[in-house]
């Protein structure tokens, strides 16, 4: 990316989120709502959306303007426009369901304050052409909403013995109601890195020879 | 990832292009945030007189019409277009035919995480609370919102004594919260563990409403059971589609 840029798209500008660079699993972004709403399986899809829509709203945005913003105020620029957005979710989610706005409390507004979208605002939609911008927000708002299901699915199979609010296992199962704690967040999502950073290794295991650091 | 030429040192940027931008910017997104507030605003309040609604009816048993009142210190007044706005607003609700059910009314008080807001559902006949359905909170799921989904804890509420004392002034036994698995008395609520705060919260907002509202509420009682209620139990389900 040193010359000229390459303004391709390729099927990795929009995989790249979903797997080698999860914002989630491999990059580690966003954590405070990955822990806090996915109790449930419902919450974290509907959070997941929540901020796919941002990422891919301000994206496209901060994209169209990506050479009118002066490098000095980008950063209160790109705030500005992803505050404008997750305003916009608010009220959205208002409109469609008090139950689910109440479910997410204080977080919906937090997404402002999400390190993934600021971090792709900077890293990629500001350097990139909008269709780009989009192909690669999308991937990595689908990458953000899977991680946080595979959270909340698990700990709402474990934590609640139900999933999307259906009992599962019927009125004898005894909840392992931790998970659902937020130390619970802590020890699936500790789970899910550990189990992709094996996947990571073996796959480079048998790809590359045997000489392999990292 | 790559180390951008754009980050490298460029001349510094008159202050024009950027109060522009900065200007440009505010200006666009206040607009979006205007627009949506216009388009939400009837869906939300729609959602909201609907929640409010369900709820009357929830913490009521038997009602199937409501009609609003003001409970003032002077007495209770049917809520009209030209009432002023002064006193606390309850809601009666009224079984088919037309007889008082109960009175529902908001109550509130601070939890862990922020206030909770919920309205409550007092019968004067057994002069006990009758349910209560929380309408707003912002407390930690799966723990706080036990309040809501606990169904020991919502048990409290099928006949929670508040009577008056002999005065009529104040409640004859504050309405406390007692920890999980030792209420004795009809007039304690028995906590959920985990969730104490948010448990004491419930308990504190009905001890604070029901000693305020119930001595102006109850002389004017047959006021509420006079008049009869609206017509506005089958209003259509008109779908807010956004």
């Amino acid at each position: 990316m040193a010359k000229k840029q390459d303004n391709t798209i390729r099927w990795d500008t929009f995989s790249e989120g979903l797997w080698r660079e999860n914002p989630v699993f491999v990059m580690l972004l966003g954590m405070c709502p990955v822990l806090a709403v996915t109790n449930s399986a419902i919450n974290a899809l509907a959070m997941g959306v929540a901020t796919t829509f941002v990422l891919l709203a301000s994206g496209t945005l901060i994209s169209l303007l990506r050479h009118s913003i002066p490098k000095q105020v980008r950063i209160a620029t790109y705030i500005v426009i992803i505050a404008t957005f997750v305003t916009i979710v608010d009220y959205a989610i208002q409109a469609i369901s008090l139950d689910l706005y109440n479910a997410l409390g204080a977080f919906i507004q937090l997404i402002v304050a999400n390190c993934m979208i600021l971090g792709r605002a900077e890293a990629y939609s500001s350097r990139n052409p909008p269709l780009k911008s989009i192909v690669n927000a999308t991937g990595m708002g689908l990458g953000f909403t899977l991680a946080l299901l595979c959270l909340g699915v698990v700990r709402e199979i474990l934590g609640a013995g139900s999933l999307f609010g259906i009992d599962l296992f019927g009125p004898r199962f005894e909840p392992w109601v931790v998970m659902v704690l937020p130390a619970g967040g802590f020890l699936v999502l500790g789970a899910w890195l550990l189990l992709f950073e094996w996947f990571k290794q073996r796959k480079s295991e048998t790809e590359l020879d045997p000489a392999t650091e990292s | 990832m790559s180390t951008p030429e754009a980050q490298v040192v460029q001349p510094s940027t008159p202050a024009g292009p950027m109060i522009r931008t900065l200007m440009g910017i505010a200006m666009l997104s206040g607009f979006l945030v205007v627009l949506t507030y216009q388009l939400t605003k009837p869906i939300i309040a729609e959602n909201q007189r609907r929640a409010i609604e369900a709820a009357v009816f929830q913490v009521i048993p038997g009602a199937v019409s409501r009609r609003d009142f003001l409970v003032t210190e002077s007495g209770v007044v049917a809520v009209t277009e030209d009432t002023p706005k002064e006193g606390t607003l309850v809601y009666a609700g009224y079984d088919q035919q037309g007889k008082l059910k109960g009175v529902a009314a908001k109550a509130g008080a601070q939890g862990y995480a922020d206030m909770i807001h919920l309205l409550y559902g007092y019968d004067p006949i057994c002069q006990c609370i009758r349910g209560i359905k929380v309408l707003k909170l912002a407390e930690t799921p799966g723990l706080g919102d036990k309040i809501i989904t606990d169904a020991n804890f919502v048990a409290n509420f099928d006949a929670l004594e508040a009577k008056l004392n002999a005065s009529g002034e104040s409640l004859a036994n504050e309405i406390v919260t007692v920890k999980h698995g030792t209420k004795k008395h009809p007039w304690e609520i028995d906590a959920i563990s985990g969730a104490t705060i948010s448990a004491k919260a419930v308990g504190k907002a009905l001890n604070q409403s029901a000693k305020h509202l119930l001595p102006r509420l109850m002389p004017g009682i047959d006021e509420l059971s006079k008049t009869p209620p609206q017509t506005n139990e089958a209003e259509p389900e008109n779908g807010a589609d956004l």
